[in-house]
């Protein structure tokens, strides 16, 4: 056999072997995609159902239509404040757990990761209890304590969702941040403390910039999984506090206006790849020299 | 008192002992090198004058002053980590310029600071590169001039040389003799290599699993080793079983004076450039040539001999080198040799 030869079939092995993946991939993602994006230009009436043919109308309604915007920037507020809380706790948290000592370490690591193993709809529906109107626990006793004389309003409000979203997505942040943390030298922190630096300075000038890619890893998971959440958001925010995703829900399961729901869906899609790709971007020319 | 004593210091991990029972005075000014083996506990005595280990028992004082009782922030040390430590998202620049800001230089003389340690460690031109786009070597002269920039009162250099190549290594070592020569800052350097402490230092600590085998200056720790492992440890050394026989020890046709009260079996250590090849006479030791390695400057023989193999080293001087296989005659003088007593032989 020539050198050639060999060369040939060796340029070929790697699509040879990615190709069953490959296919599962195209039937089970790009194929149903595809076809939603096609829904999403197709006519729905609520006596002719949907109509196979290709218009604007769908888009046309979501970009005229304050009800849309209005949800729209919901969802991004939502998965943007829950992105800053989730930072805001998380970076602090991982650095403290890094900090233990061994048992407390693992202990505390699992009670941060706990929420991943409980099904979202029990988790929210434990903060529904905490805080859902005056028959919430938490409520009921600061109103018996006398602290507060309305109970603090937490079902249907975004408030509510943000803190269950945050509770369900903290994990992803801590573990990233924890990852970011695990390569640091200890020895670094030293040097810095011997140069004179207060405690306060070394993590603002040493750790935190080394950890910064760490939270904005995580930040980009959360903001994805927030904005794209569906349980959380459709069980606080109930039928009145629509989200992108409990909007395209509602599209397709009760008005049946699949066209409109695809095209709401779509726009989520395109909205989340843009604003990801994006800050991954500037993050990443930002922290070239951390990311090394 | 000595600038900085370190009194009966001892450092456990669990079970382990890093650090035994380690006494140490430093003279203001003065130049000393930790010379051990790998693991042998230099880093973690460093460290515990640094201040990032906790002795488990024992005392540091510096200029009188309980050390301890300060914190690693305010001992105004200067360090080269062994793992070089520098901060990966700052550029040798700003890595330099770190302490003088947090001693809160303004920003001017900082820069003019920065520059002149820059250039002292030859990387003038890398002042704008990132530590992770830095050879070892560089990483770690980046690493010596954030330490040397802030004028501490003693510098602690943990093994700050070993990623240099030769001639650089040199060339840093002169620099190094000279900065401590010129600033007079007390200067501990922690080194495996033995060439090394002895081309830099004043005095040698020489240490073995935790503890300070013997102190002394170089010449001194070379020529007078106070243990087997110092005899070791710096450079080489031939040690040769001998009997004694009325006051005298025998070594083929040689018969060596020892001291009074030896015992009949001792051990005779004699450096390998300390032996030459006898031409005729009784006072010498019959052997072989087993090979004959040129090394530039000198020759090194291995002799085969009744006592065992002796390594000689001999200056490349022109005059003719015995050959592989030839049989040689070795002596050395009275002075050269020093014995022990069998029985302490480790
Ligand atoms: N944090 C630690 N926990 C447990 N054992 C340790 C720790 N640090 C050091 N040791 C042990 O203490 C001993 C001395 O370590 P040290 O780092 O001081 O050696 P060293 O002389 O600097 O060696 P090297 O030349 O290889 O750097 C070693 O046996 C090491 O395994
Ligand atoms: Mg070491």
């Amino acid at each position: 056999m020539s050198a050639a030869e060999t060369e040939d079939r060796r340029s070929w092995m790697p699509y040879l072997l990615s190709a069953p993946a490959l296919l599962l991939f195209i039937a089970i993602v790009l194929v149903p995609l595809a076809m939603t994006v096609l829904l999403s230009f197709h006519d729905w009436g609520q006596y002719k159902g949907i109509e196979t043919v290709f218009i604007l109308k769908n888009w046309r309604e979501i970009w005229s239509d304050g009800y849309f915007h209005e949800v729209f920037l919901r969802t991004f507020r939502v998965a943007f404040l829950v992105t800053l809380l989730t930072a805001v706790l998380g970076a602090p948290e991982a650095y403290i757990l890094s900090r233990m000592k061994s048992p407390w370490k693992g202990i505390f690591l699992l009670v941060v990761i706990g929420p991943l193993l409980i099904s979202v709809v029990a988790r929210t529906l434990g903060w529904a209890l905490l805080f859902g109107g005056s028959g919430g626990v938490v409520n009921k006793a600061l109103l018996n304590l006398g602290v507060i004389s309305t109970p603090i309003p937490f079902m249907f409000t975004e408030t509510g969702m943000m803190v269950a979203l945050a509770h369900v997505l903290m994990p992803f942040m801590v573990l990233s941040v924890w990852a970011a943390l695990q390569k640091l030298d200890p020895q670094i922190e030293n040097a810095a403390l011997s140069l004179g630096a207060s405690q306060m300075t070394v993590l603002r000038r040493i750790v935190l910039p080394q950890i910064m890619p760490g939270i904005l890893a995580g930040a980009i998971i959360v903001f994805a999984l927030a904005a794209s959440a569906f349980a959380t958001p459709s069980i606080i925010g109930g039928r009145r506090l629509k989200v992108a995703s409990t909007l395209a829900y509602d599209e397709f399961l009760n008005t049946l206006n699949w066209p409109l729901g695809a095209a709401v869906a779509v726009l989520l899609l395109i909205a989340l790849v843009l604003i990801i790709v994006g800050s991954n971007r500037i993050i990443e020319r930002r922290y070239a020299e951390v990311f090394r | 008192m000595a600038f900085l004593v370190l009194d009966g210091l001892t450092k456990r991990f669990g079970e382990h002992i890093a650090v035994e029972n380690l006494s140490l005075a430093v003279e203001q000014g003065e130049f000393l090198a930790l010379l051990g083996p790998s693991g042998c506990g230099k880093t973690t005595t460093l460290q515990m004058i640094a201040g990032f280990v906790t002795p488990t028992s024992g005392t540091i004082t510096l200029a009188g002053q309980d050390l301890l009782a300060v914190k690693p922030a305010k001992r105004g040390l200067g360090i080269v980590f062994q793992s070089y430590a520098l901060f990966p998202h700052m550029t040798a620049a700003e890595n330099v310029a770190f302490g003088l800001e947090m001693q809160g230089v303004d920003k001017s003389e900082r820069s003019r600071r920065v520059t002149e340690a820059l250039e002292l460690v030859g990387l003038g031109k890398f002042a704008e590169r990132h530590p992770r786009r830095m050879s070892g070597g560089q990483q770690q002269r980046v690493a010596l001039a954030r330490a040397l920039v802030i004028r501490p009162s003693i510098l602690l250099l943990d093994e700050p040389l070993s990623n240099l190549d030769a001639k650089l290594r040199e060339e840093m070592q002169i620099e190094l003799r000279q900065i401590q020569r010129n600033v007079g800052t007390t200067t501990i350097l922690v080194t495996h290599d033995q060439s090394e402490a002895m081309a830099l230092s004043d005095r040698i600590a020489v240490m073995s699993q935790g503890r300070i085998e013997q102190i002394a200056p170089p010449h001194e720790a070379y020529e007078r080793p106070a243990t087997p492992f110092v005899a070791n440890f710096l450079g080489k050394t031939n040690v040769l079983q001998a009997q004694v026989q009325s006051g005298q020890a025998l070594l083929g046709e040689g018969r060596w004076p020892v001291p009074a009260g030896s015992p009949p079996r001792v051990l005779v250590t004699v450096r390998p450039e300390k032996i030459g090849f006898a031409d005729g006479g009784a006072q010498a030791l019959a052997g072989q040539v087993v090979t004959r390695i040129f090394q530039g400057n000198h020759w090194l023989y291995q002799v085969d001999t009744a006592h065992g193999r002796v390594t000689v080293i001999r200056q490349n001087s022109g005059e003719t080198a015995p050959a592989e296989g030839e049989a040689v005659r070795l002596s050395w003088r009275q002075e050269d040799m020093s014995v022990r007593p069998a029985e302490t032989a480790r």
